[in-house]
């Protein structure tokens, strides 16, 4: 993880741009991206709108905030998911849901703040449990916080409600919105998630993501520089954590139920997974991870009962696909279209030098 | 400086001062005992061959390793027991022997981070402004060490003078009141010492430093006192030409080759 580098503009530069500007600054390929999510409802069935590209985009804001962790901290935290899971346990014990003798009907504007402050003081918790260890023991340690809750969800039954979790749990109706429909809940996500992704690439530039960076490149070197390494590791455990928690209130609205199985181990290697996939160099990796592994879990099933195998094995197809990505680039599927654009970009240069020596006398 | 109180007795306290402080590696003691004291604003030298114990004192007096024993005091207070960010907060600050930098920012990036160390709102979720002024501070020392025309480039890129160049600026942000020097020159062309000879005695008044310097002709002309160390032991102070003149230390030290 220390060989990673985030690439980004100075600090100068950074200064210097304004919103007009770092608009103006995006590639085409952005805009083309941005166009097509905005016009999605208009092309995609509600099947694919919210089943796929909307759980992708909740699963991606989790892989978000892992990738904060990991790319500008070097920290890699398995823990994410249950920050996300907690968010949306909450969402169901203080709102509304099927389990009436534990759900507290709060109404949504008091229950969200709630629950993502309780979730993100989790998050920094467990950040504060695991931040004096790095490497494998910081994925050990939040792995072991994460089994934890899930055995815990799984056997309390006053709080949690065991086994069976809660059911029944809706998206709110407000500004005369149901945001429960397929294209409400679409923009809903969308929304929130560019919300994520911009803060992410805005604080990789502030102090605090500077900082960051300088505490995963040489940690020794920034506490000689006046900065507390363990402090700063911890802040970033919790603004990580919040955006962890936006997601789980998506994700809880989405599933429109949750149980142990939304945090279990499988689920929180599986965001891992997401984020290592898409790449973790830059934020936008992990958005294109959770699409690929969401298509991969939908469609295998189908891709191999037409070549014949048994459709229940869709878990070996996408282990292989992480294998193959994995081996084929460190970098997850950023660093392949990086690679990919740097050849472009190398054989049309060759290409304008070839032509340039006899192009300037026609 | 970032908070209000701190011990006002500066006028009377040394800038450091050190008592009886050791520091064992399992058996072996890289340091015994050293007393040391060293006023506000003395510029002294450490010398002493390879394996003296020169750079564990540094790492001792910034906090990096604690001492096996003894008591460390920075302006009087006692600092033994703070962690190297707190230190630093005081304006206690140091260079490395190795450049350490950020290899993967670029130049004004590591400055800028440097000063906002020393600063508040280490937490900053904001990006600096146009006219931030530890910006401005920052462009300052990259100016005073002539590393303006390359303060936009990784600082992975640049040439070793450079990154040592760097190494000094890193160390003057801030307000420091009393800085280490480890082997600055250690690497450098001519040219690139009589700029650091320039820079160190260019320094402010009152800002003190301990540099531990192999080059005599680097060392001697930026110091008023010279410890000598051997073998994890102070053996010998003085001013440059006492030291120089020391039969015993151009024994054990210059070897009789110098001069």
């Amino acid at each position: 993880m220390a060989t990673l580098e985030t690439r980004s503009p100075s600090i100068d530069a950074g200064a210097r741009i304004g919103l007009r500007e770092a608009i103006a600054r995006q590639g085409t390929a952005f805009w083309i991206v941005a166009a097509l999510l905005l016009v999605m409802p208009l092309i995609a069935t509600p099947f694919w709108l919210v089943q796929i590209i909307a759980y992708a985009i909740i699963l991606g804001m989790i892989a978000l905030s892992l990738m904060f962790l990991a790319g500008y901290g070097g920290i890699v935290s398995l823990v994410q998911m249950t920050v996300a899971a907690f968010a949306g346990y909450l969402v169901a014990i203080l709102g509304d849901s099927a389990i009436t003798q534990i759900s507290l009907k709060w109404p949504w504007w008091a229950t969200v703040p709630v629950a993502v402050v309780l979730a993100s003081l989790f998050g920094v918790l467990s950040g504060a449990l695991s931040v004096r260890t790095e490497g494998i023991y910081t994925i050990m340690i939040t792995l072991a916080i994460a089994s934890a809750f899930y055995y815990l969800s799984l056997q309390n039954y006053t709080i949690f409600n065991g086994f069976s979790g809660f059911n029944g749990i809706l998206p709110p109706v407000f500004l005369g919105v149901d945001w429960g429909g397929d294209v409400a809940f679409y923009y809903l996500t969308l929304g929130s998630a560019a919300l994520a992704y911009a803060a992410v690439i805005y604080v990789s530039r502030a102090p605090f993501g500077l900082a960051l960076q300088g505490t995963r490149d040489n940690p020794r070197r920034m506490a000689a520089l006046g900065f507390n390494v363990t402090a700063h590791r911890i802040a970033a455990y919790g603004f990580a954590a919040v955006i962890a928690a936006f997601a789980g209130v998506l994700l809880v609205w989405y599933q429109r139920q949750i149980s142990p199985g939304t945090a279990g181990v499988g689920p929180v290697v599986d965001i891992l997974i997401i984020a290592v996939v898409g790449g973790l160099s830059r934020p936008i990796g992990p958005f294109i991870g959770a699409l690929v592994y969401v298509l991969l879990r939908t469609f295998s099933l189908d891709l191999l009962e037409l070549v014949g195998l048994d459709g229940k094995r869709f878990q070996l197809l996408i282990g292989l696909g992480f294998l193959v990505i994995v081996l084929v680039s460190p970098d997850g599927l950023i660093g392949i279209a990086e690679r990919v654009k740097g050849r472009y970009r190398r054989g049309r240069e060759a290409r304008t030098a070839e032509m340039g020596g006899p192009g300037g006398q026609p | 400086m970032s908070r209000g109180a701190r011990p006002a007795s500066a006028g009377s306290a040394n800038a450091l001062e050190l008592r009886g402080v050791s520091r064992l590696f399992g058996a072996l003691a890289a340091l015994s005992d050293i007393t040391l004291s060293v006023q506000p604003g003395e510029r002294r030298a450490v010398l002493g061959s390879n394996g003296a114990g020169k750079t564990t004192l540094f790492n001792c007096i910034t906090g990096d390793f604690a001492p096996s024993s003894g008591i460390i005091r920075f302006f009087g207070e006692d600092v033994t027991a703070f962690p190297p960010y707190e230190r630093i907060r005081r304006g206690l600050r140091r260079t490395y022997q190795i450049s350490s930098l950020f290899a993967g920012l670029p130049v004004l990036d590591n400055v800028y981070l440097a000063c906002r160390g020393v600063s508040r709102n280490r937490y900053s979720l904001l990006r600096p402004r146009r006219d931030d002024a530890l910006v401005h501070a920052a462009e300052g020392l990259i100016d005073a060490v002539h590393l303006t025309a390359v303060k936009d480039q990784l600082v992975g890129e640049l040439a070793y003078g450079q990154q040592r160049q760097l190494e000094i600026a890193l160390a003057l942000s801030g307000a420091p009141r009393f800085i280490l020097f480890d082997e600055p020159a250690a690497g450098l062309s001519p040219t690139e010492r009589r700029d650091l000879v320039h820079i160190l005695t260019g320094l402010p008044a009152h800002i003190g430093y301990i540099i531990i310097e192999h080059d005599m002709d680097v060392a001697l002309r930026v110091v008023e006192s010279v410890t000598m160390m051997h073998n994890g032991r102070i053996f010998k102070e003085g001013r440059p030409d006492e030291i120089e003149a020391d039969p015993e230390v151009q024994d054990l030290y210059l070897g009789g080759g110098h001069g």
